[in-house]
């Protein structure tokens, strides 16, 4: 019983170190070819395959400053804060049929949300803590844009355990029916940008927006310290990307599924992180106001009405 | 009449296409890139056509060009008078200042200028980029072959001239 939970949670790690460099490699290279360059090249010699460990070992070199205006213990706190979350979320988040997840969760996806709530601590904990105006600026922006698409996330999220009829991730996607593409589509569509705006990926990059606040909450960070937010953001997208994969899009879901579906389910997670950068590629920062107006205006009525819809269906099927 | 979002989408297409067309990025240090034939990357000297006219290093717009000469007298057997002849001594470009206008090479009367195609003569030091006669010249062996006459184009003056000379006659 021991070992089984040693060996569980060592392969969630695992899966925590080394998703988010292979999505971060996909990002280098697809971005780059979306931009008709060819990205990292040299670093381990085929194509740049090293060019993240490269990376991390510049990081580590790096001095570790902290302001001297700055709050210290809470300064060097906060990029534990943000990663942290996320290490969670992975534990619980279905990866197959059966028992192949990190910790049975009956009540997951509540787990889930909360925890992911967390995040905008660790944002405002840099911002506040960094005694920087761009910090400060980039710390409140985050606050009002992780507080207002909180909601349509949780909504979204709602829709599809109320179809479900229970809040265990693994029971979610057990319930999964391929019809349920379209009639939960709006409320996929709403997790997934909301998602995106959770993350603070662009288009919603408001709180980071590097042409107008430097790097936001991220601006007096350095070395590893900084490299703890970056791969945030990259564990972020994986957590985004098979959360969205295991509640909309069916999980292990898919032919020969008893044998391959964890294949499924990292094919689905790693699709939903492919649209993730190419949206980042392709689309520009929203400004502060629009932000707030797609949240406000069409984002929450949307979830309102999936779930509107959810209940009405499940009523008239039972 | 246009429809809501269609410009994200475009967008969407935009970066897809450029995904799946394949990079004309060059990888320059490792594969040598192609350049046109008639690229210009430096100056190259013929030292025996040079006649010390001063024409190039006049017309220089930045006077990269030095040239230093003196005069040699030639007696000629049989000739009444001995004749007189200019003699190189320097010839140098400084291709610090250089800005491959390629007038010096349009100017010179006796083709004793050329462009060649070769460009990796980058310095550590600037003054290094002060090129001598002899390493101009060493830049000749890779001037490539004059272009051949196009086809649709004017015919040459030589071939004017000959043909007028034949309805001439």
């Amino acid at each position: 019983m021991t070992w089984d939970l040693i060996l569980r949670v060592g392969l969630v790690a695992v899966a925590f170190l080394t998703l988010p460099l292979l999505v971060g490699q996909t990002e280098h290279k697809v971005m780059a070819h979306m931009q008709a360059r060819l990205g990292p090249m040299y670093a381990g010699a085929f194509h740049g395959w090293a060019q993240l460990i490269a990376d991390g070992v510049k990081f580590a070199q790096k001095e570790d400053v902290t302001p001297r205006a700055a709050d210290g213990p809470v300064f060097r706190l906060a990029p534990a804060v943000a990663l942290l979350p996320y290490l969670l979320v992975l534990l619980v988040i279905p990866l197959g049929p059966g028992d192949l997840v990190g910790e049975q969760l009956d009540v997951g996806l509540f787990f889930v949300l909360a925890v992911v709530g967390v995040g905008v601590i660790a944002v405002l904990m840099a911002a506040w803590a960094s005694a920087n105006k761009y910090s400060l600026l980039g710390g409140l922006r985050a606050a009002a844009q992780l507080l207002g698409y909180e909601l349509p996330f949780v909504l979204s999220a709602a829709s599809v355990a109320m179809a479900a009829g229970t809040l265990s991730l693994p029971g979610i996607v057990a319930a999964w029916e391929p019809w349920w593409l379209l009639w939960q589509l709006p409320a996929t569509v709403v997790f997934f940008v909301s998602g995106l705006a959770e993350i603070r990926r662009p288009p919603f990059d408001m709180p980071i927006a590097d042409s107008e606040l430097v790097f936001g909450y991220m601006t007096e960070y350095t070395g590893l310290r900084f490299a703890f937010f970056l791969l945030a953001e990259y564990v972020g997208i994986v957590v985004i990307s098979a959360l969205t994969a295991a509640l909309f899009l069916g999980g292990w879901h898919g032919p020969w599924a008893d044998s391959v579906g964890w294949l499924w389910m990292l094919l689905k997670t790693g699709a939903v992180a492919f649209v993730v950068i190419w949206l980042r590629v392709s689309w520009p920062r929203l400004r502060e106001d629009q932000l707030q107006r797609l949240c406000w205006l069409v984002l929450v009525p949307l979830a309102l009405a999936q779930l509107v819809l959810t209940a009405g269906v499940r009523v008239a099927l039972s | 009449m246009s429809i809501p979002g269609a410009g994200l989408g475009k967008g969407l297409a935009v970066t897809l296409k450029t995904l799946v067309s394949p990079s004309t990025t060059q990888q320059y240090p490792d594969v040598a890139p192609e350049l046109p034939p008639r690229s210009r990357g430096v100056i190259a000297l013929r030292e025996e056509n040079c006649t010390v006219c001063m024409l190039c290093s006049r017309e220089c717009p930045d006077w990269c060009i030095y040239i230093d000469s003196h005069k040699e007298e030639v007696v000629v057997p049989g000739a009444a008078r001995p004749r007189q002849r200019n003699v190189l001594d320097r010839f140098d470009i400084d291709f610090s200042l250089c800005m491959y206008c390629g007038i010096c090479i349009e100017v010179c009367p006796f083709d004793a200028l050329y462009w060649s195609p070769e460009f990796e003569y980058a310095e550590y030091d600037i003054r290094d980029l002060m090129h001598d006669k002899d390493r101009l010249g060493e830049w000749m062996a890779t001037v490539p072959p004059p272009p051949p006459h196009d086809p649709l184009g004017e015919p040459s003056k030589e071939e004017t001239a000959v043909a007028k000379r034949a309805s001439a006659s």
